[in-house]
């Protein structure tokens, strides 16, 4: 038994430096100057489940992305992993494409390749974090997903059955294959790459598709076909006016004191939580 | 696609186990805010769905839903995302609304981009705000990067605009016991038979929540990868329990497990808190962060490093060792209990 396996991941700014991004005040783009691109960090725990399910039960492992062609560093890095195959689906059309317009693109590209039994990606991308693609492209391929993935056991060819994150809990489900999970950071613990990883990734094929060769309705790709349209962008004002509590450590803690009571919490009572409710 | 078909704001209520979610009464508040700024008023209409659901629908009328569409059926008692989007996909296209609200929850974020490619329309992701422009069109506010930079989304060609809301952004509405408000049933049998049975929920497993829930708490103390260890986190437990506050953190306590879970990660991952009061020990202040307290009443820092990027947000800063500081406090506060009883 062998399972056809497909990896979605995203290229994204290191979230790491996310406090160095700006706003560009004149044409108001997004300014991430000198931010590197890496693999959306959870894309590497799907990377991870893929590998594992392949090492447990063979197969394949081919790993996705709709991106700009610099992604080609990405893929690598994803092969050096473990993965076999890369595909990087890129085209000047597919920019701007919102959740709906990228899943799609994702599905259509997915179908070119062949037929895949399981498919990972991880929950969110660490830039838009709307963690949308992956319940979408499941929607496009008419196949079961299940998103927040924590924990995974695969029962047979037919069968997996797998744990969803809730608030403070899970709910576990039974899912018929071909299925998509999203995975989450809990899931497993991903991989490095080994410099003898790194050589055969350089021989691993990987392939370049544009959109004219998918078979796409060019209504549903890229800004034109999303249904979500950006409008205006801004930072956050967050800054606050602060006061240095300074002294020895009891002179501070007095102050600080002061400072709780003067917040109205009432240091006195046991049932403390007594912060005046209006 | 006429938009003009399409009337009314719609908010999917989420129950579990007989207990409806409060971010379902944050959505209907805001939803009756968006009412008001639409150029004719449309009403506002929670749905419910599930099985014996029906008593939770007066809690619904209560914050603001003028009706309430209530789906039960015993196909319905646990969340399956193909079984839910079945049911609601069908009563969107029968009924139209304009506008599509569902919390940004684990079960909202799964359910709202499945419908989004089922009835063909936009979905905007864990916004923190919304509004209606002068065209009379849903603005949806996302925060991207970490919530560093915060978007407007539009749908401008495709109905209903739909909308996840990050819980405990927007806070609750008053609660109107005199609310008149109308039921109808909706029998979901049809759409059933549409589910292929792909993904079979198996049952359900939550953790009790010891103490005061974390975005409900009035004060909150929270603590980062800079207390060092599972020994210094007690000091932020027991500074809390004296509070009757909540602890929260960062995302590396999680990964090292000082907490119990994830339940307690304040930020863009995690939870959306505004306290009254937000003590922050030992915390850096990423965005990720940041973008889950900033809300917060008086926010007050303790950390070693001056140039901490928290302190730009914090009301109060203490540059000094966060035990040193904690275990001061801890024992004065204990004084002053002390002289009291
Ligand atoms: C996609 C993604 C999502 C994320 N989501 C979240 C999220 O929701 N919530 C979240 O919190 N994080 C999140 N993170 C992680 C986030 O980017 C930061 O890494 C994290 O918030 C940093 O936690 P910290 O401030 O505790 O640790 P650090 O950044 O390591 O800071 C520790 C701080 O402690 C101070 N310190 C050390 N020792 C002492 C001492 N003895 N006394 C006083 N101060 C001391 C140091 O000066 C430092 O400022 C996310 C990351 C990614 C990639």
């Amino acid at each position: 038994m062998s399972f056809n396996i497909a990896v979605c991941i995203k290229p994204v700014p290191d979230p790491s430096h996310y406090d160095k991004i700006t706003i560009h005040p004149v044409n108001k783009t997004i300014t991430r100057e000198g931010i590197p691109t890496i693999i959306n960090p959870v894309d590497k725990n799907a990377i991870e489940a893929a590998l594992q399910v392949k090492e447990k039960w063979g197969g394949k492992v081919t790993v996705i992305t709709m991106a700009p062609p610099s992604a080609e560093e990405n893929l690598r890095e994803a092969l050096a992993m473990g993965a076999d195959e890369a595909v990087l689906l890129t085209d000047r059309a597919f920019a701007g494409a919102d959740t709906w317009a990228t899943s799609y693109t994702l599905a259509q590209g997915l179908k070119k390749i062949g037929h895949f039994d399981l498919i990972f990606t991880g929950t969110e991308s660490a830039d838009g974090a709307t963690s949308q693609v992956p319940a979408q492209l499941a929607q496009w391929l008419k196949i079961a997903h299940l998103w927040n993935v924590q924990q995974f056991k695969i029962t047979n060819k037919e069968e997996l059955q797998a744990q969803m994150k809730i608030e403070n809990g899970y709910i576990e489900y039974a899912l018929k294959l071909p299925a998509l999970l999203a995975v989450s950071r809990e899931c497993n613990k991903p991989r490095y790459t080994t410099i003898m990883g790194v050589m055969k990734a350089k021989k691993k094929p990987l392939i370049t598709y544009t959109a004219d060769d998918l078979d796409l309705n060019k209504d549903f790709i890229g800004l034109k076909g999303s249904p979500t349209q950006p409008g205006d962008i801004y930072t956050p004002e967050l800054g606050r006016k602060g006061q240095e509590l300074t002294g020895e450590v009891e002179e501070i803690v007095a102050q600080l004191i002061q400072k709780l009571r003067a917040a109205g919490l009432n240091l006195e009572s046991w049932n403390a939580c007594a912060v005046g409710r209006e | 696609m006429n938009l003009k078909d399409y009337q009314g704001i719609w908010v999917i209520a989420e129950q579990m186990a007989g207990c409806l979610n409060s971010v379902s009464f944050e959505l209907l508040g805001k939803a009756q805010e968006l009412k008001k700024q639409l150029q004719t008023p449309e009403p506002v209409t929670a749905v419910l769905v599930g099985k014996d659901v029906e008593e939770l629908a007066p809690e619904l009328g209560a914050y603001g839903a003028e009706e309430i569409i209530v789906v039960d059926h015993p196909g319905l008692e646990l969340y399956q995302n193909q079984t839910y989007a079945e049911v609601l996909a069908d009563l969107i296209k029968e009924k139209k609304p304009s506008i599509l609200l569902m919390g940004a929850t684990g079960i909202g974020q799964d359910l709202a981009p499945i419908l989004g490619v089922k009835v063909n329309t936009g979905v905007a992701a864990h916004c923190v705000d919304l509004r209606i422009n002068q065209d009379n069109n849903l603005v949806a506010v996302v925060p991207a990067f970490g919530g560093k930079v915060l978007g407007d989304i539009l749908c401008p060609k495709h109905r209903p605009q739909m909308a996840t809301l990050k819980p405990g952004v927007l806070g609750k509405p008053e609660r109107n016991n005199q609310a008149h408000y109308t039921i109808t049933k909706y029998d979901p049998a049809e759409s059933l038979k549409k589910d292929a049975g792909r993904v079979k929920a198996l049952g359900i497993y939550r953790q009790e929540v010891k103490g005061v829930p974390l975005e409900e708490a009035e004060i909150v103390v929270a603590g980062g990868w800079g207390m060092g260890s599972k020994e210094n986190w007690q000091l932020l437990e027991e500074l809390a329990s004296l509070l009757g506050g909540a602890v929260g953190c960062t995302r590396p306590p999680v990964d090292e497990k000082w907490v119990e879970g994830e339940h307690q990660m304040i930020g863009t991952s995690g939870k959306t808190v505004r306290p009254k009061v937000y003590i922050g020990a030992a915390i850096s202040g990423a965005t990720h962060h940041v973008c889950g307290m900033k809300d917060s009443g008086l926010v007050i820092s303790i950390n070693k490093d001056p140039k901490a990027p928290i302190f730009e947000v914090s009301d109060i800063r203490i540059v000094g060792d966060a035990k040193t500081i904690l275990s001061k406090l801890i024992e004065e506060i204990k004084k002053i209990r002390g002289n009291v009883n």
